[in-house]
């Protein structure tokens, strides 16, 4: 069975989200590093041209900026790609916004591969590894333009900071408008006992795909939208290794450190059950068209499939 | 001082400015050096941190928190206050003591300094001190998160004015270079830097290690009301930080030349005292110096 999903740019659901909290709320600022075109936020500024800053190319300063920002009452969303405002500002989240606990918002877009032929510079495989590591940041994926737009709006009621990756691709539609957000609870999209299925951002939408694939071989799998990675629902993996005994995840990111990483480290605490990882192996990507980048790196359904078939396959009964 | 500075004095808003009187620089003098003894008491009892760069920003610390800034030891999250942010933040001894002295938390909580379960972290961590603005530590940073402060209190409409201490090492640091060309440009007048120029580093002399000269032009270049001060000089402190308040149009630098180890003799300009344990016999020596 085969749906026709509409797609949607989760860029254009973060400006929408910002322009509905720019209004909302006062305290709401946006910061870019001479991105607001990619990262959609001139839209905001073209609104509240008073409450829009751009540092130009300097990330480190930003992200900082917002630090001191945040510390007098403002709430600042701050955007750039998700390289530069992740690996290239390790230490200024860490020590100027972590470490203080300050309310800032780190937008990063362009997260994966799939941003196409800019080539590896601009594809950002590690920022889920770095963002876990750092105490007290909460990490969403979202996997669609309406999990994009209420885990925008979450955060700025969260009081702390938050990083939130986004992709480059217009992605499929799976969640509609009143669809019951909340920062780490992860949400089980379709059931099944024989094998789960874990996934993040555009991976979702493959994870689906896949389920209907495994489907027609018998293969039950159960696929969850795990859109927080930290703090991560221990509570839902852990049902799904007791109950389904077998589960593969899946990233647009590298398999060392990020979902797969966040997943195998419940797993072998809480109910150890045998896992694969569908992402990146440990290798940078490189220039091409987004969907011949996801093929050729092994990050489409079809991938999932096999790794499914496989646990399944060879789980403990 | 040269045409610069005449160029600078006439863009400022000219005030009928007061020296301080006598009596009260001789008071701050006398502050600073109770200061100063806390800081020694306070390193000699952890046996670590930085004993020369946090003597050698006393007197700033001083005159910014007995004089000059608008605060209540009663009310650290007050939003109207001015705020510091100690961008050298292992002169985090003199911050402490200073912020103990003017009754933010007891007196007798410095010697917990860098222990374990201390409210005194070995750099300053805002939520841990009451008093503290900003957490700070790792160089480079605390420019930038003045201006975050400094543009909160422009949307606002706020009458805070923000100050930021750097150290000479530091401004080797590319982002206070990206901090520096954003305050004039978002016009944060509302923001004073002050440099503790006291030319040492780790590694040996600033000018050896990576040379920052001409420091005063490369400030003006970047479109800062410069000023240059003896870092020791109360009044001149005062007078420069006065001035800087009150100078519309773009944010101001006060360069204070000072002396690494500054009130200790045999600390004084010397490079082995930026991060030392001291010994029982140099703890005796200067709290005898400072007594």
């Amino acid at each position: 069975m085969s749906k026709i999903f509409s797609i949607q740019d989760t860029r254009d659901a973060f400006s929408h989200a910002l322009l509905e909290l720019g209004e909302e709320n006062s305290n709401v600022i946006v910061f870019t590093a001479d991105l607001a075109t990619s990262t959609k936020t001139g839209i905001f500024a073209k609104k509240y041209p008073e409450r829009f800053y751009d540092f130009g190319i300097g990330e480190q300063n930003m992200i900082s900026t917002a630090a001191g920002a945040a510390s007098c009452g403002k709430i600042p969303f701050v955007a750039s790609l998700a390289v530069f405002a992740c690996e290239r500002v390790c230490n200024q989240i860490s020590v100027s916004v972590a470490y203080p606990r300050l309310n800032v918002k780190i937008v990063g877009t362009h997260g994966g591969i799939s941003v196409g032929k800019d080539g590896a510079t601009h594809q950002s495989i590690s920022d889920i590894a770095i963002m876990r590591s750092i105490p007290n940041m909460v990490l969403i994926v979202p996997c669609d333009g309406a999990e994009t737009k209420k885990s925008i709006k979450a955060a700025a009621e969260y009081v702390g900071p938050v990083y939130i990756r986004l992709g480059r691709e217009p992605v499929p539609v799976i969640f509609n408008d009143d669809y019951n957000f909340e920062i780490g609870k992860a949400v089980t999209l379709r059931e099944g006992n024989d094998v789960t299925i874990i996934a993040s951002g555009l991976m979702v939408h493959e994870a689906l795909k896949a389920c209907d694939r495994l489907l027609k071989e018998e293969i039950r799998s159960r696929i969850i939208d795990l859109h927080t990675i930290k703090p991560i629902d221990e509570t839902t993996i852990e049902k799904a290794a007791r109950e389904t005994g077998g589960i593969v995840t899946a990233e647009e990111h590298n398999i060392l450190g990020g979902v797969g990483a966040a997943v195998a480290e419940v797993v072998v605490e809480k109910y150890p059950v045998l896992m694969a990882r569908v992402g990146l192996r440990d290798t940078f990507g490189e220039s091409g068209e987004p969907f011949d980048l996801l093929k050729k790196y092994g990050l489409l359904s079809v991938n999932i499939v096999e790794a499914a078939r496989k646990v399944s396959k060879l789980k403990k009964k | 001082m040269d045409g610069l500075e005449d160029h600078t004095r006439s863009i400022a808003i000219s005030v009928n400015r007061q020296m301080i009187d006598e009596q009260t620089a001789k008071k701050l003098k006398e502050k600073a050096k109770t200061i100063r003894r806390h800081v020694i008491e306070m390193l000699c009892r952890s046996k670590s941190g930085h004993p020369g760069g946090s003597l050698s920003v006393v007197e700033i610390l001083t005159v910014l928190y007995f004089h000059k800034m608008n605060i209540d030891p009663q009310k650290p999250n007050w939003a109207d206050r001015d705020r510091l942010v100690l961008s050298k933040g292992h002169a985090a001894p003199a911050l402490y003591a200073v912020l103990a002295e003017r009754g933010y938390f007891p007196l007798d909580e410095l010697i917990t300094h860098r222990q374990i379960d201390s409210r005194l972290q070995g750099h300053p961590a805002m939520d841990y001190t009451p008093g503290v603005d900003m957490s700070t530590g790792s160089l480079g940073q605390g420019l930038s998160v003045a201006n975050g402060m400094a543009i909160a209190g422009k949307l606002d409409k706020r009458s805070y004015h923000v100050y930021v201490i750097l150290g000479d090492g530091e401004i080797q640091s590319g982002q206070i270079w990206e901090a520096a060309m954003t305050s004039p440009h978002y016009n944060l007048d509302n923001l004073t830097a002050i440099l503790d120029y006291n030319k040492l580093q780790i590694d040996g002399p600033v000018e050896k290690v990576m040379g920052i000269e001409p420091v005063f032009e490369k400030w003006k270049s970047f479109k800062w009301n410069v000023k240059e001060v003896d870092g020791h000089d109360v009044s001149a402190l005062t007078e420069a930080i006065d001035e800087a308040c009150e100078f519309k149009g773009a944010p101001t630098v006060i360069i204070a030349h000072t002396i690494k180890g500054k009130g200790v003799s045999f600390m004084e300009g010397v490079i082995e005292y930026h991060a030392k344990s001291l010994s029982e016999e140099e703890c005796r020596r200067a709290l005898q110096e400072l007594s």
